[in-house]
Formats: C-alpha cells, sequence, structure tokens
C-alpha cells in the first residue's frame, strides 16, 4: 500500500535552542493504526503538531497524499483532522455550531446530515445544542473528536486521546478508533499507555528524546523484542543455587519457592530442556511450571533504557 | 480563497455578538444618552453654537467615532485573543486557511460589530438633536473605513497580548486619551495655539475632523489630509498583519 503520511528528517529545534526532533523519518501506510509511545517530552505532540501544522518544522519535509505540508498546505491540511491532547473549547458555543465551524474552516460546504451522524456515533447528538461548559470532560473529549472528523479527514491524529479518561470512556474510545479505521481512515496516535497500542494498533512506534528508536508491526515487534519466562515452583524452597544451575542466569523468587528462567522465543535454542534436566539432576522437585510472555510494556522500557 | 472559512469565522464570531445582543444594543444607546445628558445639557448651555453647529450635533461624530473606535478595537483584539487564549487556535492553524484568510474573517466580524453599535449610536443621537448629514456617502465611506482599520489594529493587539492586561494596555492608556483629546467634544480652534499645534500630531483628530466634515462641511483639518491619515494608519496596521503572517509571531512557533 502507498504511504499516506510521510515524513523525511525532520528536525524541530525551538527558540530556546531545545531540540525536540532530531531528524525523524517515518512512512505511514493508509488504513493502518500507528501508536506512537514515548515518556513525557519525547517530542510525539511535537512531530504532530509540525505536521498539524501548528509549529513551524526547522528542517526536513511531510508529505500527507502526496502534498508537501508548507508548499501546498491547503492541499495537505484538508486530509488531516487533528484531535489535540488538551481538551480546548469554546465553553459558550453549543456542540453542533462548534462542529459547524470546523468543517467550515476546512472549506466544506455545511452539510447537515453529516454533522448528525457525526454526533450520533459520538453519542452526543442529544447534547448537541448544549453548550459545550454543561458537558462532561468525556463528553468534551467526544467533542474535539467530532470537530476533527467533520471535515471527513482522510488521516486522523489522536494526541493522548485516552489521557485521564475512565476506563470505560478508554474502551469507548478504542472503539470508536476501530471504526474509523473500518471507515478507511488512517490513525496515528500518541499514548503513555501501552495496553492502549497493545490494544488497538497496527503498528507502534517508540520515541523517545527526539528520535524514533523503532517503528514495528505491533506483533513482529512483540515477537522479535518478546522475552519469554520460564517459571518453576519447587516443593522445597532453596536458599542458593545449587553450582550446576549457575551458568542458567537464573532468579530465585518467593522466599526460594520459585526459579525464574528468562529466555528469547527466538534463539535456536531456548535451553528449557537443558535447564529441567540440570534441575533434575540437582535433585530438585518440582510442583508447577508456567511461562509468561513480556508485555509491550516490558518492551519499551527496555528500550528506552537501553538508549538511555 | 477560501470562502467558506472565512464565512465560518465571521458566523462563528457574529454568533456571540448575537448572543449577548440585548448588552451589544442597550449599552450604547444608553451610553450615548448619557454623553447627551452630560455633555449636551450641562456644557452644551454655556457653548451654544461651535462655528454655526448646535453644540449638541456637534458632538456626535466625535461620539459615533469613539465608540466605534473603542469597539473595533476591543471586538478584534478580543476576538482573535480568546481562541490563543483557551487553545483552540489549533484549529485554525490545522485548517487549510491562510493568515490573510484568518484576518478577514476577524476583522471583518469586528468591523460589523463596530458598525452596528455606530448606526445604534447615530439613531439614539436622532432623538436627541437635529442631524443633517451634508455628505451621506462620505459619512457611510468613513465609518466603514474607521471600523475596519481599527479592526485590523485590534486584531494586531489581540496577537501582540500575552495576558488580559496588556489586550486591556493599549486600548485603555493610548486610544481613548487619543480619541477625547483629538477634538471629539471640541474645535480644535477653541485650543490655546501651542495646544492647537501639540493636537495635529494626534492621528485621532484626522479622523474625527474627516468624519465631521461629512456631517456638517466643516473640519479643523482639511478632508483630503483626513482621508490621507486613514488611508496611511490601514496600511500601517496591514503592513504589521503581513509581518505577522511571514514569521509567524505569537501564534506558530
Amino acid at each position: 500500500m502507498a504511504a499516506i503520511l510521510s515524513v523525511k528528517d525532520l528536525r524541530k529545534v525551538y527558540d530556546g535552542g531545545f531540540e525536540a526532533l532530531k531528524g525523524v523519518s517515518l512512512d505511514i501506510e493508509e488504513g493502518e493504526i500507528l501508536a506512537l509511545l514515548g515518556p513525557n517530552g519525547a517530542g510525539k505532540t511535537t512531530l504532530i503538531s509540525a505536521v498539524c501544522g501548528l509549529v513551524t518544522p526547522s528542517s526536513g519535509s511531510v508529505t500527507v497524499g502526496g502534498h508537501d505540508i508548507l508548499r501546498d498546505y491547503r492541499a495537505a491540511r484538508s486530509l488531516i483532522g487533528l484531535v489535540p491532547q488538551e481538551v480546548v473549547v469554546e465553553q459558550f458555543e453549543t456542540v453542533r455550531n462548534t462542529v459547524r465551524l470546523s468543517r467550515g474552516l476546512f472549506g466544506k460546504p455545511r452539510n447537515d446530515a453529516l454533522v448528525e451522524e457525526i454526533l450520533r456515533k459520538l453519542s452526543l447528538w442529544d447534547k448537541r445544542d448544549n453548550q459545550i461548559k454543561e458537558l462532561s470532560g468525556g463528553m468534551k473529549r467526544r467533542v474535539l473528536i467530532a470537530k476533527a472528523l467533520a471535515h471527513e479527514p482522510r488521516v486522523l491524529f489522536l494526541d493522548e486521546p485516552t489521557a485521564g479518561v475512565d476506563v470505560a470512556l478508554r474502551k469507548d474510545m478504542w472503539d470508536i478508533v476501530a471504526e474509523m479505521k473500518a471507515d478507511g481512515v488512517t490513525i496515528i496516535l500518541t499514548t503513555h499507555y501501552i495496553e492502549e497500542a497493545e490494544a488497538i494498533a497496527d503498528r507502534i512506534g517508540v520515541i523517545t528524546r527526539g528520535e524514533l528508536l523503532l517503528v514495528q508491526e505491533k506483533a513482529e515487534l512483540m515477537r522479535q523484542m518478546g522475552r519469554k519466562q520460564l517459571e518453576v515452583q519447587l516443593t522445597a524452597p532453596i536458599e542458593t543455587l545449587p553450582a550446576s544451575l549457575a551458568d542458567f542466569g537464573l532468579e530465585i523468587g518467593q522466599g526460594g519457592e520459585t526459579l525464574i528462567y528468562s529466555y528469547d522465543t527466538h534463539a535456536e535454542r531456548t535451553g528449557i530442556t537443558k535447564l529441567l534436566n540440570a534441575i533434575s539432576d540437582a535433585g530438585l522437585t518440582l510442583r508447577d511450571v508456567q511461562t509468561r510472555q513480556s508485555s509491550l510494556e516490558d518492551i519499551f522500557v527496555n528500550l528506552v533504557e537501553e538508549d538511555a | 480563497m477560501n470562502w467558506i472559512a472565512i464565512a465560518a469565522i465571521y458566523r462563528f464570531e457574529m454568533s456571540r455578538f448575537f448572543r449577548t445582543i440585548m448588552q451589544s444594543f442597550v449599552s450604547p444607546v444608553i451610553s450615548t444618552s448619557l454623553y447627551f445628558v452630560v455633555f449636551g445639557a450641562a456644557i452644551g448651555s454655556r457653548i451654544d453654537q461651535v462655528e454655526g453647529v448646535s453644540y449638541g450635533a456637534f458632538i456626535v461624530p466625535g461620539l459615533i467615532m469613539l465608540s466605534v473606535i473603542t469597539q473595533s478595537i476591543s471586538n478584534a483584539a478580543f476576538g482573535i485573543y480568546f481562541p490563543k487564549f483557551i487553545g483552540t487556535i489549533y484549529e485554525h492553524l490545522s485548517a487549510p486557511i491562510s493568515f490573510f484568510e484568518i484576518v478577514l474573517g476577524y476583522v471583518g466580524a469586528a468591523a460589523t460589530k463596530a458598525l452596528f453599535i455606530g448606526v445604534v449610536i447615530l439613531i439614539t443621537a436622532n432623538f436627541f438633536v437635529d442631524l443633517n448629514i451634508a455628505h451621506p456617502l462620505a459619512m457611510v465611506a468613513f465609518l466603514v473605513m474607521t471600523c475596519l482599520s481599527f479592526a485590523l489594529f485590534g486584531f494586531i493587539i489581540g496577537i501582540w497580548a500575552k495576558n488580559f492586561e496588556q489586550l486591556q494596555l493599549v486600548p485603555l492608556l493610548i486610544v481613548t486619551p487619543l480619541i477625547f483629546l483629538g477634538g471629539s467634544f471640541y474645535s480644535v480652534s477653541m485650543l490655546p495655539p501651542v495646544w492647537q499645534t501639540v493636537t495635529h500630531f494626534n492621528p485621532v483628530l484626522y479622523l474625527i475632523s474627516g468624519f465631521r466634515w461629512a456631517f456638517f462641511d466643516m473640519a479643523d483639518v482639511p478632508i483630503g489630509i483626513s482621508l490621507l491619515a486613514i488611508a496611511l494608519f490601514t496600511g500601517l496596521c496591514l503592513g504589521v498583519i503581513w509581518l505577522i503572517f511571514r514569521t509567524g509571531w505569537r501564534i506558530r512557533s
């Protein structure tokens, strides 16, 4: 599939001299969901802001649907919808008016049927004539999404859509994102929540200190980076490891009742057979054995720590 | 040109105005009436006539200018400052619109509101004094030009302001005194010679004088110079706005 968004060597140095983006390159394919993970201040929002026109890049180029965001900004921006991180809304305006304004700003003629459809999809239709200040925090976030969708964008940026949102609403957001993907919208979201990326993304990018460490298929990333752990429970606790088990890099847990063995699922030999034999040779008896796949969170922490 | 976007901004701004239409309508009516009571009745009974025009009628152009100028500035300044302040400006920046189109939307709406108030004052004044407008077309043109140029000026203040104090600073400390000292309520010829010279450095004098000429065919300065002054002022504001647009100053980092 063709890249709908292409970022090449994008740099941003703010006036104070802070280098927020240090040459980020990234291609995003049409119809995919990309999650950008990274700690606070990693450059996620700057990246989005540069693509959307809120921040002027210091160097590098970005094209959206083949249109350069600076030279051909009208064509590029009309493809993009942005849901900002902060809940910023005109408190005294009604829901419907503010969504209409968004559509108008993008040069699209008034379309009440479409606005109704969007508001219904986001469960805002009942509140259409309410002033925004009367809505709850979660509802306001939905208004931001409605505004971003009002001009029928092909690419949607969600900057931490679920920060500070309760569990039920977060699930709702995920459903909304899935629906938009089904409609063919390309979605780029930033998040702190690994489980969010794990739940909805097709690909995952990890960004820290202005650099994109990697971008990979979620499944591929989990497979490559995923380490498994084998937990062996013993019938009787041990205090020290027998010398014959010293080479396996085992950890002793739960007051000596478990042995934890980490291995790489992609290595030619995982070493499990050898370990189990060695345990039995050492005269230890097993109560239970289980394995555990490392989560995206572990992978993320490892990556960011490696970089530090 | 993204006309739909300009219209969208314009409508959105005007809807704020219509939400508070009673305030927008009642406050100029009351303040104009107060000016007539205080200036027209109290001072007018002593001055009687200024160069053949009754004092009550004489102050009408100045009164209109006073409100129109302050309203143009504050509407435009607030209009653009508010989205900057609450953050909704992100939408304008990410939309496929040029800075010029944003200016047109906000300045157009601010000028329209000021024009509305100017007309309300004119109508109210009619209840207090007899007004025969000598050059009606020129009067309308002057009024519209003033609304637009000061809305441009207000827009610049709104972009410049970093807080609400700054938003009020220029209108309150510079513009209002200039309007009062620019011959709104008196003819410059009534001043001692030294102050007459000083007053000629006040740009607002040229506006009020030109506007008064359109009403009564009499002026403190020649009408041509008044036109030149307002053209220069508009040009200056447009120049500054162009610079802001080129550099993204205080809007886009």
